[in-house]
């Protein structure tokens, strides 16, 4: 059962290397597979370099995707990490 | 077990380990492998991306201990980025689809990387670029076995397989660990052939694409006097090659005896014999090598090494070490030959020269860069206390030139005059004679310098019309070519009548079956690397001037440069090893 969730990039160095890495951090530790889509673009939530490619800026929405056994938990834990601002705001 | 047949530039035998250099960026070439060995490369690239990713870690817990989060934080992303499922799954793909080897693959998504990264528009991803040129490098490093490595960092004696050796990497080696080296493009007067001729290390050249022919760690004999490179060769050839080797250094050590004895043919005619150097430090070794002096002092060595224009203190230190090394020996110093063939960082890019050997080099670029000639000028000149310095002025075509040259001497003598600082005033002021022009119009220079000096690579290159570093027309360089031959004996005969001292430095001088030609055509003195004047002087003092003479009347009929060749081997083989002077 696929989950969906938006969000907004609320930091200002957008979709970098070190929240890119807490992202990719955080979905490996769960079974789900999950992709993030902005605007046209969509990548791989476990891959940084397609995440990277994403060029998600400050203030981008972006969907993010979860299905398997635990993705309501994965895109819960996702959603948070990136409204927190990646802990770095 | 591979032959390859190349051309020789430095003598002798190495036996050792290879050491793969691709300095082109890493372009691995294209290579499919068979089926059946699909599964080897996946577990290749496996085991590549696993060691990569633990290196990283390693890296980045060094780097945590030592520089703080921030750095540590790049590791960590190359340590994801390695892991990213999404890059071993691409590369897989390709390994299985179009059976291309793990190197080839992988480098192909990498590329992609690259390209991806290169068109975003946010600079600082942009930038990023090098962080994926990096990553790349240390995997493929990994699947290829110890490939990229830093030359200045070797552990162990390696011979060094390389597409090319710029001079500036040629002089950053570690000459302890380097055993040989085997390089796809190249001649037999390559700068890359004049160094290792320098260093005394083995080297083949223009072997094609040794570069892909060889992998890292395997066994290679490069043997530089035949030219010829065997890859993972068997026992019985390995054998065969360390005796070689041994004969080699024995023939090193025969010649080494000739040290002291003078260069004097067996009718009594002296022979100058000096060296061609980079370094000071090669001015000793030179001196111990029996030259009676420098003939060739090449200054661009400190402006290659450098990524800033070298100071008149630098630079004069550098010059009077030379100076004093020579021990009142004649040294004479070439001043700043910098070329599109090599340029210096220091100097800045240079605008795009459709055909750089014929463009703004070496002298016509001093002439122009006033400030960098004179301060050149200034540190050439107060070295002059030291020794018995001579300067010489290179690639010259015409009359002009040398007057301009002479006049920005006579400039900076004044200003060093006015600063009260010492130089020697009455140093000889000569010039390279390497364009036909300047050949042709050698009585007019024989009267205006002190001394001409051949540089028979140039020349040649230039009345050929042959790029000797092109190994396409390599063969036609041939510096016994009978229009270079007339050449020599053109400015050797104007020497010879207005009183002009006139020298040889260049491969030819080095070269012991030209040596008879050389004091035939009139040739006095002669200049070349220092490993090669024990050979040379053999010959001095094996042959007399009234054979020399002879041989060169013979030679200067002929036509064709078959001919001259012929018969300048017959002239060596017929020099009777028990007839010395």
């Amino acid at each position: 059962m696929a989950v969906t969730r938006e969000v907004v990039i609320p930091n200002k160095e957008g979709l970098h290397f070190r929240p890119i890495m807490k992202f990719v951090d955080t979905a490996q530790r769960y079974q789900a597979g999950v992709t993030v889509h902005c605007e046209d673009r969509q990548a791989d939530g476990r891959s940084p370099m397609e995440m990277l490619m994403l060029v998600a800026t400050q203030g981008a929405k972006v969907k993010v995707v979860a299905d398997g056994v635990d993705a309501e938990e994965l895109v819960n834990a996702l959603v948070s990490l990136v409204e927190s601002g990646f802990g770095e705001m | 077990m591979i032959t390859k047949k190349g051309i020789n530039a430095s003598p002798g035998v190495a036996i050792g380990p290879a050491l793969v250099l691709d300095t082109e960026e890493y372009r691995i070439p294209l290579r499919t492998v068979d089926p059946s060995q699909l599964a080897t490369q996946i577990r290749n690239l496996d085991a590549a991306l696993q060691a990569s990713r633990q290196e990283v870690q390693e890296l980045r817990v060094a780097a945590t201990r030592k520089l703080g989060d921030d750095t540590a934080g790049i590791f960590a992303f190359h340590e994801q980025f390695i892991a990213d499922p999404r890059l071993r799954e691409q590369v897989v793909e390709l390994i299985q689809q179009r059976r291309y080897s793990a190197a080839y693959a992988f480098g192909q998504v990498m590329n992609q990387r690259q390209k991806l990264f290169r068109s975003v528009a946010d600079p600082y991803l942009k930038e990023r670029v090098r962080d994926i040129f990096d990553i790349e490098k240390r995997v493929l490093r990994h699947i290829l076995g110890r490939t990229r490595e830093d030359m200045t960092r070797l552990t162990e004696p390696v011979v060094v397989v390389a597409a090319d050796i710029t001079p500036s990497q040629a002089i950053s080696l570690d000459r302890r660990h380097i055993l040989g080296f085997a390089i796809n493009v190249g001649g037999p007067t390559s700068h890359m052939a004049i160094i290792s001729k320098l260093l005394g290390i083995p080297a083949v050249v223009a072997l094609g694409d040794i570069t892909s022919d060889v992998s890292g760690g395997e066994t290679l004999i490069v043997d530089g006097t035949a030219g010829i490179v065997v890859a993972s060769p068997d026992p019985e050839t390995i054998a065969r090659y360390q005796e070689r080797q041994r004969e080699h250094e024995r023939q090193v050590a025969r010649l080494r005896t000739l040290r002291d004895q003078p260069a004097v043919t067996r009718d009594g005619v002296a022979i100058e014999l000096l060296a061609n150097i980079e370094v000071p430090e090669e001015a000793a070794a030179a001196v111990e090598a029996g030259a009676q002096g420098v003939g060739l002092y090449r200054t661009e060595l400190l402006f290659l090494s450098s990524t800033r224009v070298p100071t008149e203190e630098q630079q004069y230190e550098t010059y009077r070490a030379a100076v004093e090394a020579a021990a009142g020996r004649p040294v004479i110093i070439r001043t700043l030959d910098l070329g599109a063939d090599k340029l210096a960082p220091a100097l800045g890019a240079a605008p795009h020269e459709h055909n750089p050997v014929l463009g703004l080099r070496s002298l016509r670029y001093c002439l122009l860069h006033l400030d960098l000639f004179k301060t050149h000028l200034r540190a050439i000149l107060r070295a002059s206390v030291a020794g018995d310095v001579r300067i010489m002025f290179p690639m010259i075509a015409t009359v002009m030139e040398l007057r301009q040259a002479k006049a920005t001497l006579a400039d900076v003598m004044e200003d060093l005059d006015e600063e009260g600082l010492a130089f020697r005033r009455d140093l000889p002021i000569g010039m390279m004679v390497e364009t036909p022009a300047a050949a042709l119009l050698a009585p007019a220079f024989a009267r205006e310098a002190a001394f001409l000096s051949i540089g028979s690579n140039d020349l040649t290159q230039y009345t050929l019309a042959v790029d000797r570093g092109n190994e396409r027309v390599a063969h036609l360089f041939s510096a016994h070519n009978p229009a270079v031959l007339r050449l020599l004996h053109r400015v050797a005969r104007a020497g010879r009548v207005y009183g002009c001292e006139v020298s040889l430095c260049g491969e030819m001088a080095g070269a012991p079956l030209y040596t008879q030609l050389l004091l035939g055509l009139g040739l006095r003195r002669l200049s070349m690397a220092s490993c090669d004047i024990p050979a040379v002087k053999q010959v001095v003092r094996r042959t007399t001037l009234a054979a020399c003479r002879a041989l060169a009347a013979r030679v200067l009929k002929f036509d064709a440069d078959r001919q001259v060749l012929n018969t300048l081997r017959d002239a060596h083989r017929a020099l009777d090893p028990e007839d010395e002077s």
